[in-house]
C-alpha cells in the first residue's frame, strides 16, 4: 500500500466523520408529539430510538390510525415543524497522522504525530417537518443547515401514499429518504465524531479512492413498504438512483436495489424480538465523459457493481436490548482501484470483500436515562491489492455513552449526552502502523 | 495549557459525575418514573411506568383525564377516577372486565384521540389495566359485572330489518340519532356526558366503526350494556335478544358499507321513519320471500 492511498483513506474517514454529525434527521419530532398529545416516550424508547409503538406509527405514515390523522383535525395554528441542534464540547484525537516535521515547510520530511483538538462546537441544525397532507398521504421534509457554512441541504424530502387500497401491506414513498435499515443511522443514539456513524454503512477498504456509496445516508428513489397490522412482519423494497443521495444527477444513469424483510415475535415479558435480512446491490460508473479533461456530471458509464448483504437480530430482555448485525460486502475490482472498466488493472488488483459485525446494546434504565454501548468490527477478506497485508484496514470501534432527559412531555425534547468512542485501524498509518482515533463528546441535545 | 492526559482525565471525571447525577435523579424508579411502592403489586408498579410513558399526556398523572393535552382534545380523555367505562361486556352501572379494558387498548377508540395500542405486548396491556384500576376506589369495593350473553346471530331477513326499523322508532333512538341515523335528532344538541360536557350522537352514515368495536356482536353489546357516562342507555330491560338483533340489522342499513342489510333495505324501498306516525307493524313474511332469505354474510367494510 502506498503512502498516498493511506492518506486518501484516512482523509476519507476524517471527512466522513466531520460530515456525520450534521447528518442526523428524522430523529425525534416533537411536532408529532404535539399533534397527538403524547409524550416523547410514547414513540421513543428514549429519543431518537423508536420503540415498537413508534415504529408502527412511522410505518403507518406518521399516523396513529385513530381518525385524527388528517390535518383537518388540527388547530389551524399547528405547524408541523421541529428544530434540532446540539451545542456541545468535544475532544478529538487522531493517532499517527502524517505531518510536516517543520510546520509550514512542505519540503521537510513527513513524520507521524497524534493530533488532539478540543473545544466547543455545534452540530448542524435540522429542521424537521413532517406529518400528513391528508389521511393516508404523509410527508417528510428535512432542510439541514450546515453549521460551518450556513448552507442549507435537503436531508429528506419525500411523499408517501399510505395504506393503499386500505392495506397496510402497500405503502409507496417517493423522494429522498432513509432506506429501511436494520439500524437507523438517522436515529443513531451516538453523536461523537468516531461513534456517530456506523462502519456497517461507511467503511471503505484501504486503497479505494472514496466512499462512493453509503446506504446509511438518505437516498433518492422510491420505496414500496408493507407491514402486518401489529408491525411484526415487515418488508421494504427500494429502487434508488446510483447517486448516493446527491442531487443533480452527478453520476451515471443506473439504479440500485435494496430489500429488507424482518419478522418480529413477542416473547412474553421479555418484549418484542426481531430477526431480519437485507441486501443492496447497485452500480457505480468507472469513467465519465470529459470536457477539457473535466468529468461531465451525469455521464458516468462502464458501470460496475457492488453489494452489501446482511442478517440481524434485535433482542429485548426487558429494559435491555441488543442488536447484532452481520454484513458481507464487496466492490468490483474496477471501482475499488479507480480504473476505467476494461482498462489494465494494477498488479494484484482484486475486488475487495469484507465482513462487518455490529453489536449494539442499550439499557433503558428509564425513558429518562438511557445507556448505550456498541462494538463494531470490520475484517477484510480480500484486499484491494493482493499485495496488501491481509489485515490492512481492519477496524475495531468501541462506543459507550448515556443520555439523560431531565423531563419528558409532548412539547419538546431535551437531553444531556455524554459519550466516548475509540477506533483502531490496522496498519493504516503512512508507515504501516496502527492508528487510533478517539472522540469524547458532551453536550445538550434538544428539539422543539 | 491542558495536556492530553489532563483532558482525558477531566473527560472521564465529567462523564462519571454526569452519570452519577443522572442516576441520582432517577433513583428508586421502576419503568422510568417515580413509583409509589407502598401497596402496589408488581403489575401495578410496572403499569405505572407504562402509564407515564404512554398515557399521562392525555389522562393525567392522577388519572382524572386532565393531562397536559386534555384541553386540546375533543372528546375529552376518560376520567379513570370515576371508574366508569363506555366499552364493557357487563351490565350498565357495573365495572368492566379486564378483558374489556384490554380490548379497548388494543382497538383504540374511533372518533377520538385514543389510538390502538396493539404494538404493546400483552403483558404491557395487562399491567396498564392493573394500574388504571388503582385510580378509582370502586375497584376495591366492587367486582366486575357478569358478562352479558350474546345469542348466536340469526339470519338476516327483510322482516327483521323492518322490525329493527320499527324498534328504532319505538325506542325513540331517532331523538338523538335522527330519523336517518345521522346523529342530528331533535335532542342531539342538548346531549351531555356524565361530567356535563357536550357530546355528539353517533352518525351511522359517516362511520363504519363504533367506539366499542366493529362487529355485529359489538353493536348488539352496545344496546344491551349502554355506554356508561354518556346519554346512551342500556336497553337490556326493554329489548329482547331477538329484537336487539333486528335493531342491529336495521342500523347496518344506515352505515356507509355495502352490507347485506343495505341490499335488503334497497329491495324493500325502506324510507326513513316518520316520527309523527305510529311505529310500523313488523312485515309478515311471504312464502316467496322466505325462499329468498339471504344467508348471513360477512360485512364488507
Amino acid at each position: 500500500m502506498t503512502s498516498s492511498s493511506r492518506e486518501s483513506f484516512v482523509s476519507t474517514l476524517l471527512l466522513a466523520f466531520l460530515l456525520v454529525p450534521s447528518a442526523k434527521d428524522a430523529s425525534a419530532i416533537p411536532a408529532f408529539a404535539r399533534k397527538y398529545g403524547l409524550p416523547c416516550s410514547a414513540c421513543h424508547e428514549a429519543w431518537p430510538k423508536l420503540n415498537s409503538f413508534g415504529q408502527t406509527f412511522k410505518d403507518n405514515g406518521y399516523q396513529l390510525m385513530n381518525d385524527r390523522d388528517a390535518p383537518v383535525w388540527q388547530n389551524p395554528s399547528y405547524w408541523p415543524m421541529t428544530m434540532r441542534v446540539t451545542p456541545h464540547w468535544h475532544y478529538e484525537s487522531q493517532g499517527r497522522q502524517t505531518v510536516d516535521s517543520i510546520p509550514g515547510d512542505k519540503t521537510s520530511p513527513p513524520i507521524e504525530k497524534t493530533i488532539n483538538t478540543s473545544g466547543f462546537d455545534l452540530t448542524g441544525i435540522d429542521i424537521l417537518t413532517g406529518g400528513t397532507l391528508a389521511k393516508n398521504i404523509s410527508f417528510l421534509l428535512v432542510p439541514s443547515i450546515d453549521p460551518g457554512t450556513g448552507t442549507v441541504g435537503f436531508e429528506s424530502a419525500n411523499i408517501r401514499l399510505d395504506n393503499i387500497h386500505g392495506s397496510a401491506w402497500l405503502n409507496f414513498k417517493f423522494g429522498k429518504e432513509e432506506l429501511d435499515l436494520p439500524l437507523s443511522e438517522k436515529r443513531i443514539m451516538t453523536l461523537s465524531n468516531v461513534g456517530g456513524a456506523y462502519e456497517l454503512y461507511h467503511f471503505v477498504p484501504v486503497g479505494e479512492p472514496n466512499e462512493f456509496f453509503s446506504f446509511g445516508e438518505n437516498q433518492l428513489g422510491v420505496e414500496l413498504m408493507g407491514h402486518s397490522l401489529n408491525d411484526h412482519t415487515r418488508y421494504a423494497f427500494s429502487f434508488i438512483s446510483s447517486t448516493n443521495g446527491a442531487l443533480g444527477l452527478p453520476g451515471g444513469r443506473t439504479y440500485d436495489y435494496y430489500a429488507h424483510v424482518s419478522q418480529g415475535f413477542m416473547a412474553g415479558k421479555l418484549g418484542l424480538q426481531r430477526v431480519g435480512a437485507y441486501g443492496i446491490t447497485g452500480f457505480n460508473p468507472t469513467v465519465f465523459l470529459t470536457s477539457a479533461g473535466v468529468p461531465i456530471p451525469g455521464t458516468g458509464r462502464r458501470n460496475r457493481s457492488f453489494y452489501r448483504v446482511g442478517v440481524y437480530g434485535n433482542l429485548y430482555l426487558g429494559r435491555l436490548d441488543f442488536t447484532g448485525v452481520y454484513q458481507r460486502a464487496s466492490d468490483n475490482v474496477f471501482i475499488a482501484n479507480a480504473v476505467a472498466a476494461g482498462a489494465p488493472l494494477p498488479v494484484g488488483a482484486q475486488g475487495p470483500q469484507w465482513n462487518t459485525g455490529t453489536l449494539e446494546a442499550h439499557f433503558t434504565y428509564s425513558p429518562r436515562l438511557f445507556f448505550i454501548g456498541r462494538y463494531e468490527l470490520v475484517r477484510m477478506a480480500k484486499q484491494v491489492l493482493a499485495t496488501n497485508p491481509g489485515d490492512l484496514g481492519n477496524t475495531d470501534v468501541v462506543t459507550v455513552g448515556y443520555r439523560y432527559y431531565p423531563f419528558m412531555h409532548s412539547r419538546a425534547g431535551f437531553a444531556w449526552h455524554q459519550e466516548y468512542a475509540t477506533m483502531r485501524l490496522k496498519g493504516t498509518s503512512s508507515t504501516g502502523l496502527n492508528q487510533r482515533n478517539s472522540s469524547y463528546f458532551m453536550g445538550f441535545d434538544f428539539a422543539f | 495549557m491542558l495536556t492530553s492526559r489532563k483532558i482525558s482525565f477531566l473527560c472521564t471525571v465529567t462523564m462519571g459525575l454526569g452519570l452519577v447525577a443522572a442516576v441520582a435523579q432517577n433513583a428508586g424508579i421502576s419503568s422510568g418514573y417515580p413509583t409509589p411502592k407502598n401497596d402496589f403489586t408488581y403489575a401495578e408498579q410496572r403499569g405505572n411506568g407504562l402509564y407515564l410513558r404512554y398515557c399521562v399526556g392525555c389522562h393525567g398523572v392522577l388519572g382524572d383525564g386532565e393531562g397536559e393535552n386534555a384541553a386540546y382534545i375533543d372528546p375529552k380523555p376518560r376520567n379513570f377516577t370515576l371508574g366508569q367505562f363506555k366499552c364493557r361486556s357487563t351490565p350498565t352501572g357495573t365495572l368492566p372486565t379486564n378483558e374489556d379494558l384490554i380490548e379497548t387498548l388494543k382497538r383504540g377508540i374511533t372518533s377520538s384521540n385514543m389510538p390502538s395500542w396493539r404494538p404493546l405486548s400483552d403483558q404491557d396491556r395487562e399491567d396498564l389495566v392493573a394500574y388504571v384500576k388503582t385510580f378509582s376506589p370502586r375497584w376495591k369495593t366492587e367486582k366486575p359485572g357478569a358478562v352479558i350473553h350474546i345469542p348466536p346471530k340469526p339470519q338476516v331477513t327483510p322482516q327483521r330489518v323492518k322490525a329493527g326499523q320499527a324498534l328504532f322508532h319505538k325506542l325513540e333512538c331517532w331523538k338523538c340519532h335522527g330519523v336517518e341515523g345521522r346523529g342530528n335528532g331533535p335532542s342531539a344538541d342538548t346531549l351531555q356526558d356524565s361530567q356535563n360536557r357536550p357530546i355528539q350522537a353517533f352518525n351511522f352514515h359517516d362511520e363504519s366503526r363504533f367506539k366499542c368495536g366493529t362487529s355485529d356482536q359489538d353493536l348488539y353489546r352496545i344496546f344491551m350494556t349502554g355506554l356508561d357516562g354518556t346519554p346512551m342507555p342500556s336497553f337490556a330491560d326493554n329489548v329482547k335478544p331477538d329484537e336487539a338483533w333486528d335493531l342491529v340489522f336495521y342500523l347496518r342499513t344506515l352505515q356507509p358499507m355495502n352490507t347485506t342489510e343495505k341490499q335488503i333495505a334497497k329491495q324493500l324501498g325502506l324510507k326513513p321513519i316518520n316520527p309523527e306516525a305510529a311505529p310500523a307493524a313488523p312485515l309478515q313474511p311471504q312464502p316467496e320471500q322466505l325462499q329468498q332469505q339471504t344467508q348471513p354474510q360477512q360485512h364488507t367494510r
